[in-house]
Protein backbone atom coordinates (compact mmCIF):
# COMPACT_ATOMS: atom_id res chain seq x y z
CA UNK A 1 0.00 0.00 0.00
CA UNK A 2 1.31 3.25 -0.53
CA UNK A 3 -0.04 6.47 1.38
CA UNK A 4 0.46 10.24 0.03
CA UNK A 5 0.32 13.10 2.09
CA UNK A 6 -0.27 16.16 -0.14
CA UNK A 7 0.22 19.48 0.99
CA UNK A 8 3.20 22.17 1.20
CA UNK A 9 4.91 21.19 4.43
CA UNK A 10 2.14 23.21 6.65
CA UNK A 11 1.96 22.09 10.03
CA UNK A 12 -1.43 20.37 8.91
CA UNK A 13 0.46 18.64 6.39
CA UNK A 14 2.55 17.43 8.88
CA UNK A 15 -0.30 16.28 11.58
CA UNK A 16 -2.01 14.61 9.29
CA UNK A 17 1.28 12.19 8.46
CA UNK A 18 2.12 11.61 12.28
CA UNK A 19 -2.51 10.50 12.37
CA UNK A 20 -1.31 8.02 9.00
CA UNK A 21 1.56 6.45 10.65
CA UNK A 22 -0.34 5.86 13.96
CA UNK A 23 -3.03 4.41 12.63
CA UNK A 24 -0.79 2.05 10.56
CA UNK A 25 0.99 1.08 13.62
CA UNK A 26 -2.64 0.14 15.63
CA UNK A 27 -4.40 -0.94 12.64
CA UNK A 28 -1.07 -3.09 11.88
CA UNK A 29 -0.73 -2.49 8.08
CA UNK A 30 2.94 -2.24 6.46
CA UNK A 31 2.42 0.65 3.83
CA UNK A 32 4.77 3.35 2.30
CA UNK A 33 4.10 7.18 3.26
CA UNK A 34 5.19 9.49 0.86
CA UNK A 35 4.91 13.72 0.89
CA UNK A 36 4.41 15.29 -2.09
CA UNK A 37 5.47 18.89 -1.45
CA UNK A 38 5.35 20.54 -5.25
CA UNK A 39 2.68 22.26 -6.49
CA UNK A 40 2.08 20.80 -9.57
CA UNK A 41 2.13 17.30 -7.99
CA UNK A 42 -0.34 18.04 -5.98
CA UNK A 43 -2.19 19.87 -8.47
CA UNK A 44 -2.41 16.60 -10.75
CA UNK A 45 -4.99 14.70 -8.14
CA UNK A 46 -7.22 17.76 -8.79
CA UNK A 47 -7.14 18.97 -5.31
CA UNK A 48 -6.74 22.71 -4.24
CA UNK A 49 -7.04 21.99 -0.60
CA UNK A 50 -4.30 20.98 1.20
CA UNK A 51 -3.59 18.33 3.26
CA UNK A 52 -4.88 15.87 0.63
CA UNK A 53 -4.72 11.93 1.42
CA UNK A 54 -4.33 9.69 -1.25
CA UNK A 55 -4.26 5.93 -0.90
CA UNK A 56 -3.20 4.08 -3.70
CA UNK A 57 -3.35 6.67 -6.02
CA UNK A 58 -7.17 7.25 -4.95
CA UNK A 59 -7.67 10.60 -3.09
CA UNK A 60 -9.26 10.05 -0.25
CA UNK A 61 -9.92 12.94 2.06
CA UNK A 62 -8.75 16.99 1.06
CA UNK A 63 -8.43 20.40 3.11
CA UNK A 64 -8.75 18.47 6.47
CA UNK A 65 -7.60 16.18 8.91
CA UNK A 66 -9.90 13.18 9.28
CA UNK A 67 -10.49 11.58 12.15
CA UNK A 68 -8.71 8.67 13.70
CA UNK A 69 -11.62 5.66 13.05
CA UNK A 70 -12.04 7.33 9.68
CA UNK A 71 -8.33 7.30 8.86
CA UNK A 72 -8.46 3.26 10.25
CA UNK A 73 -11.66 3.05 8.03
CA UNK A 74 -10.27 4.24 4.86
CA UNK A 75 -6.65 2.29 5.30
CA UNK A 76 -8.73 -1.25 6.23
CA UNK A 77 -10.96 -0.26 2.81
CA UNK A 78 -8.17 0.12 0.89
CA UNK A 79 -6.40 -2.92 2.39
CA UNK A 80 -9.13 -4.70 1.17
CA UNK A 81 -9.79 -3.63 -2.13
CA UNK A 82 -5.69 -4.55 -2.87
CA UNK B 1 -23.33 31.63 36.67
CA UNK B 2 -20.41 32.75 34.54
CA UNK B 3 -21.19 35.97 37.38
CA UNK B 4 -20.70 33.59 40.07
CA UNK B 5 -17.38 32.56 38.97
CA UNK B 6 -16.22 36.37 38.19
CA UNK B 7 -17.76 37.44 41.75
CA UNK B 8 -15.63 34.49 43.22
CA UNK B 9 -12.58 35.43 42.10
CA UNK B 10 -12.29 38.72 42.31
CA UNK B 11 -13.44 39.33 45.29
CA UNK B 12 -12.96 35.40 47.05
CA UNK B 13 -9.57 34.35 45.46
CA UNK B 14 -8.11 38.19 45.67
CA UNK B 15 -10.21 40.09 48.51
CA UNK B 16 -10.28 42.95 46.47
CA UNK B 17 -12.74 45.41 47.69
CA UNK B 18 -15.74 46.10 45.63
CA UNK B 19 -15.96 49.12 43.03
CA UNK B 20 -12.42 49.92 42.94
CA UNK B 21 -11.03 50.21 39.78
CA UNK B 22 -8.45 47.05 40.16
CA UNK B 23 -12.07 45.09 40.76
CA UNK B 24 -13.65 46.54 38.03
CA UNK B 25 -11.12 45.10 35.78
CA UNK B 26 -10.59 41.71 36.85
CA UNK B 27 -14.34 41.25 37.16
CA UNK B 28 -14.97 42.24 33.18
CA UNK B 29 -11.42 40.21 32.68
CA UNK B 30 -13.11 37.11 34.49
CA UNK B 31 -16.05 37.56 33.33
CA UNK B 32 -15.51 38.34 29.47
CA UNK B 33 -13.30 35.77 28.85
CA UNK B 34 -15.50 33.10 30.04
CA UNK B 35 -18.07 34.21 27.76
CA UNK B 36 -15.83 34.89 25.03
CA UNK B 37 -14.10 31.46 24.78
CA UNK B 38 -17.41 29.63 25.87
CA UNK B 39 -19.01 31.04 22.87
CA UNK B 40 -16.15 30.52 20.67
CA UNK B 41 -16.28 26.65 21.17
CA UNK B 42 -19.67 26.75 20.78
CA UNK B 43 -20.10 28.53 17.43
CA UNK B 44 -16.99 27.07 15.90
CA UNK B 45 -18.41 22.99 16.85
CA UNK B 46 -21.73 24.25 14.56
CA UNK B 47 -19.85 26.72 11.71
CA UNK B 48 -17.21 23.76 11.21
CA UNK B 49 -20.19 21.03 10.79
CA UNK B 50 -21.33 23.16 8.27
CA UNK B 51 -18.37 24.00 6.78
CA UNK B 52 -17.96 20.29 6.41
CA UNK B 53 -20.23 20.82 3.09
CA UNK B 54 -18.75 23.49 1.10
CA UNK B 55 -15.05 22.43 0.50
CA UNK B 56 -13.27 24.73 -1.76
CA UNK B 57 -13.63 22.41 -4.65
CA UNK B 58 -17.23 22.80 -4.56
CA UNK B 59 -16.46 26.57 -4.91
CA UNK B 60 -14.11 26.08 -7.86
CA UNK B 61 -16.60 23.85 -9.61
CA UNK B 62 -19.47 26.56 -9.01
CA UNK B 63 -17.45 30.05 -10.36
CA UNK B 64 -15.87 28.68 -13.44
CA UNK B 65 -16.64 30.47 -16.41
CA UNK B 66 -17.86 32.99 -14.26
CA UNK B 67 -16.97 36.89 -14.93
CA UNK B 68 -20.07 39.10 -14.39
CA UNK B 69 -20.61 40.38 -11.05
CA UNK B 70 -22.88 37.91 -10.38
CA UNK B 71 -19.14 35.62 -10.06
CA UNK B 72 -18.40 38.61 -8.01
CA UNK B 73 -21.17 38.11 -5.46
CA UNK B 74 -20.84 34.45 -5.62
CA UNK B 75 -17.34 33.93 -4.90
CA UNK B 76 -17.77 37.30 -1.82
CA UNK B 77 -20.31 34.66 -0.42
CA UNK B 78 -18.42 31.14 -0.78
CA UNK B 79 -15.50 33.06 0.18
CA UNK B 80 -17.11 33.19 4.07
CA UNK B 81 -18.58 29.66 4.59
CA UNK B 82 -14.99 27.85 2.74
CA UNK B 83 -12.77 26.93 4.80
CA UNK B 84 -9.19 26.67 3.76
CA UNK B 85 -6.04 27.47 5.87
CA UNK B 86 -3.41 30.16 4.73
CA UNK B 87 -1.10 27.73 3.14
CA UNK B 88 -3.48 25.89 0.54
CA UNK B 89 -3.91 29.86 -0.66
CA UNK B 90 -1.47 28.76 -3.65
CA UNK B 91 -3.22 25.48 -4.56
CA UNK B 92 -6.20 27.63 -4.77
CA UNK B 93 -5.40 30.00 -6.44
CA UNK B 94 -3.80 28.06 -9.00
CA UNK B 95 -6.44 25.58 -8.94
CA UNK B 96 -8.92 28.41 -9.43
CA UNK B 97 -7.30 30.01 -12.20
CA UNK B 98 -6.46 27.16 -14.24
CA UNK B 99 -9.89 26.21 -14.30
CA UNK B 100 -11.02 29.09 -15.51
CA UNK B 101 -12.23 31.47 -12.81
CA UNK B 102 -11.10 34.99 -14.05
CA UNK B 103 -8.91 36.85 -11.88
CA UNK B 104 -10.70 39.20 -10.52
CA UNK B 105 -13.02 36.60 -8.82
CA UNK B 106 -10.64 34.55 -7.88
CA UNK B 107 -9.61 37.90 -5.61
CA UNK B 108 -13.04 38.40 -4.66
CA UNK B 109 -12.62 34.57 -2.99
CA UNK B 110 -9.69 34.95 -1.63
CA UNK B 111 -10.39 38.44 0.44
CA UNK B 112 -13.66 37.79 1.42
CA UNK B 113 -12.38 34.56 2.83
CA UNK B 114 -10.26 35.91 5.97
CA UNK B 115 -11.53 38.68 6.13
CA UNK B 116 -15.70 37.70 6.66
CA UNK B 117 -15.24 35.60 9.52
CA UNK B 118 -18.50 33.41 10.22
CA UNK B 119 -16.89 33.25 13.88
CA UNK B 120 -16.58 36.25 14.18
CA UNK B 121 -19.98 37.37 13.01
CA UNK B 122 -21.42 35.74 15.57
CA UNK B 123 -18.97 36.72 17.84
CA UNK B 124 -20.18 40.63 17.12
CA UNK B 125 -23.54 39.51 17.16
CA UNK B 126 -23.45 38.23 20.84
CA UNK B 127 -21.61 41.10 21.90
CA UNK B 128 -23.39 44.21 20.30
CA UNK B 129 -26.64 43.00 18.70
CA UNK B 130 -27.71 42.02 15.25
CA UNK B 131 -26.72 45.32 13.40
CA UNK B 132 -23.21 45.67 13.99
CA UNK B 133 -23.25 41.40 12.93
CA UNK B 134 -25.46 42.71 9.87
CA UNK B 135 -23.20 45.76 8.81
CA UNK B 136 -20.06 43.62 9.53
CA UNK B 137 -21.51 41.17 6.89
CA UNK B 138 -22.31 43.81 4.05
CA UNK B 139 -19.03 45.84 4.21
CA UNK B 140 -17.30 42.61 4.29
CA UNK B 141 -18.96 41.10 1.12
CA UNK B 142 -18.83 44.22 -0.72
CA UNK B 143 -15.07 45.40 0.08
CA UNK B 144 -14.49 41.86 -1.69
CA UNK B 145 -16.55 42.17 -4.59
CA UNK B 146 -15.71 46.14 -5.44
CA UNK B 147 -12.10 45.08 -5.03
CA UNK B 148 -12.28 41.83 -6.77
CA UNK B 149 -14.09 44.08 -9.51
CA UNK B 150 -11.48 46.49 -9.84
CA UNK B 151 -8.45 43.97 -10.03
CA UNK B 152 -10.68 42.53 -12.77
CA UNK B 153 -11.46 45.66 -14.93
CA UNK B 154 -7.32 46.21 -14.96
CA UNK B 155 -6.27 43.49 -16.57
CA UNK B 156 -3.40 42.03 -14.45
CA UNK B 157 -3.27 38.56 -15.58
CA UNK B 158 0.00 39.59 -16.82
CA UNK B 159 1.21 40.14 -13.51
CA UNK B 160 0.64 36.52 -12.30
CA UNK B 161 4.00 34.46 -12.05
CA UNK B 162 3.73 32.53 -16.02
CA UNK B 163 4.21 29.00 -14.43
CA UNK B 164 0.52 29.23 -12.80
CA UNK B 165 -0.80 29.12 -16.93
CA UNK B 166 1.50 26.34 -17.48
CA UNK B 167 0.20 23.63 -14.39
CA UNK B 168 -2.15 21.32 -15.72
CA UNK B 169 -4.46 20.26 -12.80
CA UNK B 170 -6.82 17.15 -13.37
CA UNK B 171 -10.37 18.11 -13.29
CA UNK B 172 -11.98 17.30 -9.78
CA UNK B 173 -11.54 13.86 -10.14
CA UNK B 174 -11.21 12.86 -6.22
CA UNK B 175 -13.70 9.94 -5.71
CA UNK B 176 -14.17 10.86 -2.19
CA UNK B 177 -15.80 8.87 0.45
CA UNK B 178 -18.93 10.42 1.63
CA UNK B 179 -18.67 12.31 5.21
CA UNK B 180 -20.19 9.86 7.51
CA UNK B 181 -22.20 12.45 10.88
CA UNK B 182 -19.72 11.27 12.66
CA UNK B 183 -16.96 12.12 11.14
CA UNK B 184 -18.63 15.56 10.52
CA UNK B 185 -18.87 15.34 14.51
CA UNK B 186 -15.06 14.13 14.97
CA UNK B 187 -13.30 17.20 12.51
CA UNK B 188 -15.68 19.95 13.91
CA UNK B 189 -14.74 18.60 17.56
CA UNK B 190 -10.71 18.59 16.47
CA UNK B 191 -10.96 21.74 14.49
CA UNK B 192 -12.49 23.73 17.39
CA UNK B 193 -9.97 22.77 19.79
CA UNK B 194 -7.33 22.98 17.36
CA UNK B 195 -8.83 26.90 16.82
CA UNK B 196 -9.18 27.52 20.59
CA UNK B 197 -5.40 26.24 21.25
CA UNK B 198 -4.61 28.67 18.24
CA UNK B 199 -6.69 31.98 19.43
CA UNK B 200 -7.17 31.57 23.19
CA UNK B 201 -4.13 33.98 23.99
CA UNK B 202 -5.33 36.45 20.94
CA UNK B 203 -8.75 36.54 22.91
CA UNK B 204 -7.72 36.70 26.65
CA UNK B 205 -5.03 39.49 25.50
CA UNK B 206 -7.69 41.38 23.62
CA UNK B 207 -9.72 40.90 26.70
CA UNK B 208 -6.96 41.95 29.38
CA UNK B 209 -6.31 45.05 26.96
CA UNK B 210 -10.02 45.72 26.67
CA UNK B 211 -10.17 45.41 30.86
CA UNK B 212 -7.30 47.29 31.44
CA UNK B 213 -8.89 50.10 28.77
CA UNK B 214 -12.24 49.48 30.67
CA UNK B 215 -11.00 50.14 33.92
CA UNK B 216 -8.26 53.14 33.70
CA UNK B 217 -8.14 55.00 30.55
CA UNK B 218 -10.32 58.36 30.69
CA UNK B 219 -13.43 58.11 29.06
CA UNK B 220 -12.57 60.81 26.74
CA UNK B 221 -8.85 59.65 25.93
CA UNK B 222 -9.40 57.82 22.47
CA UNK B 223 -12.12 60.30 21.44
CA UNK B 224 -9.74 62.63 21.49
CA UNK B 225 -7.50 61.44 19.49
CA UNK B 226 -9.21 59.30 17.32
CA UNK B 227 -12.75 60.44 17.69
CA UNK B 228 -15.25 61.92 14.84
CA UNK B 229 -13.26 65.18 15.14
CA UNK B 230 -9.80 63.74 13.66
CA UNK B 231 -10.53 63.57 9.54
CA UNK B 232 -7.89 61.37 9.97
CA UNK B 233 -8.61 58.52 11.93
CA UNK B 234 -10.02 56.51 9.48
CA UNK B 235 -6.85 56.15 7.22
CA UNK B 236 -4.35 55.91 10.49
CA UNK B 237 -6.56 52.68 11.56
CA UNK B 238 -5.67 51.26 8.37
CA UNK B 239 -2.61 52.06 8.73
CA UNK B 240 -1.71 50.61 11.68
CA UNK B 241 -3.90 47.73 11.44
CA UNK B 242 -2.31 46.40 8.25
CA UNK B 243 0.98 45.21 9.63
CA UNK B 244 -0.96 43.54 12.26
CA UNK B 245 -2.27 40.40 12.23
CA UNK B 246 -5.21 38.05 13.61
CA UNK B 247 -7.73 35.93 13.55
CA UNK B 248 -10.69 37.73 12.73
CA UNK B 249 -12.18 36.23 15.89
CA UNK B 250 -9.11 37.42 18.06
CA UNK B 251 -9.89 41.36 17.09
CA UNK B 252 -13.34 41.31 18.37
CA UNK B 253 -12.33 41.98 21.93
CA UNK B 254 -10.42 44.77 21.29
CA UNK B 255 -13.27 46.06 19.42
CA UNK B 256 -15.43 46.00 21.79
CA UNK B 257 -13.09 47.82 24.32
CA UNK B 258 -12.55 50.71 21.26
CA UNK B 259 -16.53 50.97 20.88
CA UNK B 260 -17.19 50.97 24.56
CA UNK B 261 -14.70 53.97 24.69
CA UNK B 262 -16.17 55.90 22.02
CA UNK B 263 -14.50 55.10 18.95
CA UNK B 264 -17.04 55.88 15.90
CA UNK B 265 -17.91 52.58 14.32
CA UNK B 266 -16.69 53.54 11.01
CA UNK B 267 -12.89 53.66 12.38
CA UNK B 268 -13.53 50.37 14.47
CA UNK B 269 -14.50 48.20 11.40
CA UNK B 270 -11.95 49.81 9.25
CA UNK B 271 -9.46 48.93 11.73
CA UNK B 272 -10.79 45.23 12.26
CA UNK B 273 -11.00 44.69 8.18
CA UNK B 274 -7.11 46.14 8.06
CA UNK B 275 -5.56 43.47 10.80
CA UNK B 276 -8.06 40.47 9.65
CA UNK B 277 -7.58 41.26 5.51
CA UNK B 278 -4.32 41.85 5.15
CA UNK B 279 -1.33 40.70 6.99
CA UNK B 280 2.69 39.92 5.74
CA UNK B 281 2.35 36.10 6.46
CA UNK B 282 -0.34 36.17 3.26
CA UNK B 283 1.49 38.18 1.14
CA UNK B 284 4.67 36.22 1.17
CA UNK B 285 2.71 33.22 0.35
CA UNK B 286 0.82 34.86 -2.35
CA UNK B 287 4.51 36.24 -3.81
CA UNK B 288 4.62 32.53 -5.28
CA UNK B 289 2.03 33.02 -7.48
CA UNK B 290 1.73 37.04 -7.86
CA UNK B 291 4.32 39.44 -8.89
CA UNK B 292 5.22 42.11 -6.60
CA UNK B 293 3.56 44.64 -8.61
CA UNK B 294 0.23 42.86 -8.36
CA UNK B 295 0.80 42.41 -4.17
CA UNK B 296 1.31 46.32 -4.51
CA UNK B 297 -1.80 46.87 -6.52
CA UNK B 298 -3.85 44.58 -4.18
CA UNK B 299 -2.83 45.74 -0.75
CA UNK B 300 -3.63 49.67 -2.58
CA UNK B 301 -7.00 48.39 -3.51
CA UNK B 302 -8.12 47.21 -0.02
CA UNK B 303 -6.55 49.83 2.18
CA UNK B 304 -8.47 52.54 -0.40
CA UNK B 305 -11.62 50.58 -0.41
CA UNK B 306 -11.31 49.60 3.80
CA UNK B 307 -10.85 53.67 4.13
CA UNK B 308 -13.71 54.35 2.16
CA UNK B 309 -16.14 52.07 4.13
CA UNK B 310 -15.03 53.56 7.17
CA UNK B 311 -15.80 56.99 6.07
CA UNK B 312 -18.49 56.04 4.60
CA UNK B 313 -19.77 54.30 8.25
CA UNK B 314 -18.73 56.73 10.00
CA UNK B 315 -21.06 59.55 8.01
CA UNK B 316 -23.93 57.68 7.95
CA UNK B 317 -24.22 56.40 11.76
Amino acid sequence: MVIKILGTGCPNCVRLKRAVVQVLEEVGVRAEVLEVKDIPGIMSYGIVSTPGLVINERVRSYGRIPGHDELARLIRAAMIES
Amino acid sequence: MLTWIADFVTYGLFHLTPATRLASALHFFVYDSLKVLLMLAVIVYVVSVIRSFFPPERARRLLSGRALIAGHVLAALLGIVTPFCSCSAVPLFIGFIESGVPLGVTFSFLISSPMVNEVALIMLWGLFGWRIALLYITTGVSVAIVAGVVIGRLKLEHLVEEYVYQIKAEAASAEVFEQTWRDRHVYALDYTKDILRKVWLYVVAGIAIGGFIHGYAPEDFLVRYAGPQNPFAVPLAVLIGVPLYSNAAGTIPIVQALMEKGLPIGTTLAFMMAVTALSLPEMIILRRVLKPKLIGIFVGIMALTITFVGYLFNWVL
